[in-house]
């Protein structure tokens, strides 16, 4: 196992579910729990040293019993080490916690896998929705059972439906 | 229409009287002032909130997705090969280079080693770019905050560039030239030797610029010592590109994970010190020069001959000139257009230092033709989430160096 989710396993044995190595990326997968524990380690650890968030992002799986996957992709600009941390949530309790408290950055990424996925963040400072309108109220668009032209509003355009006879 | 009692209150001047008896006291509170979306300087469609102590900036909300088009959702309809053209409306202004990143995302994906003629066309043609970019940069961010007579030199410059690129693939700005495993089509002679007159005529130009924006006062007292972020705060924001090196980190993809065909080349990185608009600015035109540095190396490392495509028929296309004369080759080209390969389930980031900063794209595959997620780390949007730290405290007229200094393009930012 990579050196890096070894540790990870020796810190956390409980939080720590599994780490996959694909193509010289490391992917580590932890518990809900332990996430932030484990954010604020990668990010203090002398030996981890993570100091530069690279992107947050969320997987949708409809099939799986815990249905988001949320991903952090974190870089250590003085170690030049990369890591992909990812967690599980189910569908009706989907709630991480934000790391916006340890990446400054974090937050507009959160703000977007809100708004793209549905994911909310606990202590997030202003979870809002960020690139679609305040208003929207028909769902998270990047979920898998969004279809791709929308829901329904697109059909009240009423020049899109002249001269389809 | 009926002005409201605060503004009558403050603003009312009886012209009968002398002005020191008719002023009431002045009264101080905060205003709100919606800054876009229509606004110039703004590089797009982007409204930001500002929230005002006389002309300070106390806080401010950017409020975006005016150019959202849900690139991601199309990114998981299409085939791998399909989406090309959709990265060249991110980052509108730097086409070559969103396609280089997402050639290379997917190139990991499938693990496919690029021909070594292939990687210098590639390298090249990324710096070209890079150098537009940065012109474009020069040229706009210099015109917003009011000095404009580099902008006509830049683009005067930049116009000859985009023709070589309509030269090139036969498109100025939306390129789609690379491809999966290689690029569309080699060099032609004209075009080498187009790209070694223009930057034998570039090389001085650049010293003009600089003297056109050094040499004004207004343009130097308005960049030096604006949008200051130290090395903490910018790495801690994610910050990249100029944006961050300007405050001292030498955070380069370019060097720290060399691809393609920089690591046979030498350049350096310039970091700046201050981390103000002025050394951002500063870093912009010293890489210019370094990407004329590598544009010349390449075209003299190059071989001269050599396959631009890598061949994987199962994944990379067929060569043009063979799908117009040969069925079987048509059938290929058909098939991975319309049905495109089998790609290996697992997942991939990979960072690619585009001119604006780390443009990455993280794909999720299922198996099959179609990416079953696509995540493109765009940095604009990701500087954007720094703009408010950034801009407190600094006046009104500063907003703008700060859209400035990250070099904004709305299409990336919202995808």
């Amino acid at each position: 196992m990579h050196p890096i989710a070894e540790r990870i396993q020796r810190e956390f044995a409980e939080g720590f579910v599994k780490a996959v190595e694909w193509r010289g990326d490391l992917a580590v997968t932890v518990t809900r729990k332990a996430l932030h524990d484990v954010a604020r380690f990668l990010h203090d650890d002398r030996d981890m040293d993570f100091d530069y968030i690279v992107h947050v992002s969320s997987v949708d799986w409809p099939d799986d019993e815990e249905r988001f996957e949320v991903v952090w992709e974190f870089y250590s600009i003085r170690k030049r080490h990369r890591i992909r941390l990812k967690t599980r949530v189910p569908e009706a309790d989907c709630i991480v916690d934000s790391l916006t408290d340890i990446w400054k950055g974090a937050d507009f990424m959160e703000r977007e896998v809100y708004d793209m996925m549905g994911i909310r963040f606990r202590n997030h400072p202003d979870l809002r929705r960020i690139l679609m309108p305040d208003e929207y109220t028909e769902g998270y668009p990047l979920r898998k059972d969004f279809p791709l032209q929308g829901k329904g509003w697109r059909d009240t355009f009423e020049f899109l439906n002249e001269g389809r006879g | 229409m009926q002005l409201d009692d605060q503004r009558t209150t403050i603003y009312k001047v009886d012209p009968g009287r002398p002005e020191t008896e008719s002023l009431p006291l002045v009264r101080t509170e905060e205003l709100l002032l919606n800054m876009g979306p229509q606004h110039p300087s703004t590089h797009g469609v982007l409204k930001v909130i500002l929230e005002l102590e006389g002309e300070r900036i106390t806080k401010s909300t950017p409020v975006m997705g005016f150019l959202h088009r849900g690139v991601e959702k199309l990114a998981e309809e299409g085939t791998y090969h399909q989406f090309i053209p959709h990265t060249d409306r991110l980052d509108y202004v730097c086409a070559m280079y969103n396609n280089f990143a997402y050639c290379r995302a997917v190139e990991k994906l499938m693990n496919i080693t690029v021909p070594e003629r292939a990687e210098y066309l590639r390298t090249i043609v990324a710096e070209v770019q890079r150098i537009i970019g940065h012109q474009f940069w020069l040229g706009t961010q210099a015109l917003d905050i009011g000095a404009m007579t580099v902008f006509f030199y830049t683009f005067r410059d930049r116009e000859i560039l985009l023709d070589w690129f309509d030269e090139l693939c036969g498109a100025r700005l939306t390129t789609s030239w690379y491809r999966i495993g290689g690029v569309e089509r080699d060099f032609t002679p004209s075009l080498l030797d187009k790209l070694r007159r223009f930057l034998d005529y570039f090389l001085p130009l650049i010293d003009e610029y600089v003297v056109f924006l050094e040499k004004n006062r207004i343009w130097v007292a308005r960049t030096k010592g604006v949008a200051v972020i130290s090395a903490e705060d910018a790495v801690n924001f994610g910050l990249s590109g100029p944006t961050l090196r300007g405050s001292g980190v030498d955070y380069d993809l370019r060097k720290y994970e060399p691809y393609s065909a920089y690591p046979r080349c030498e350049f350096s990185v310039p970091v700046g010190k201050n981390g103000d608009t002025y050394d951002r600015y500063w870093i912009r035109v010293e890489e210019i020069r370094e990407s004329v540095k590598i544009i010349k190396q390449c075209l003299d490392q190059m071989p001269a001959e050599g396959p631009v495509m890598a061949e994987v028929p199962s994944v990379t296309l067929p060569p043009k000139d063979r799908v117009f004369t040969n069925l079987e080759s048509m059938i290929q080209q058909f098939k991975l257009f319309s049905q495109g390969f089998d790609a290996p389930k697992g997942e991939i980031y990979c960072g690619t230092e585009a001119h604006k900063g780390e443009l990455g794209f993280y794909i999720v595959s299922q198996g099959g033709g179609k990416p079953y997620r696509l995540k493109i780390r765009a940095p604009s949007f990701i500087h954007m989430g720094a703009f408010d730290f950034m801009s407190r405290g600094y006046m009104i007229a500063d907003a703008v160096t700060i859209f400035g200094t990250y070099d904004i393009v709305m299409g990336e930012c919202d995808r």
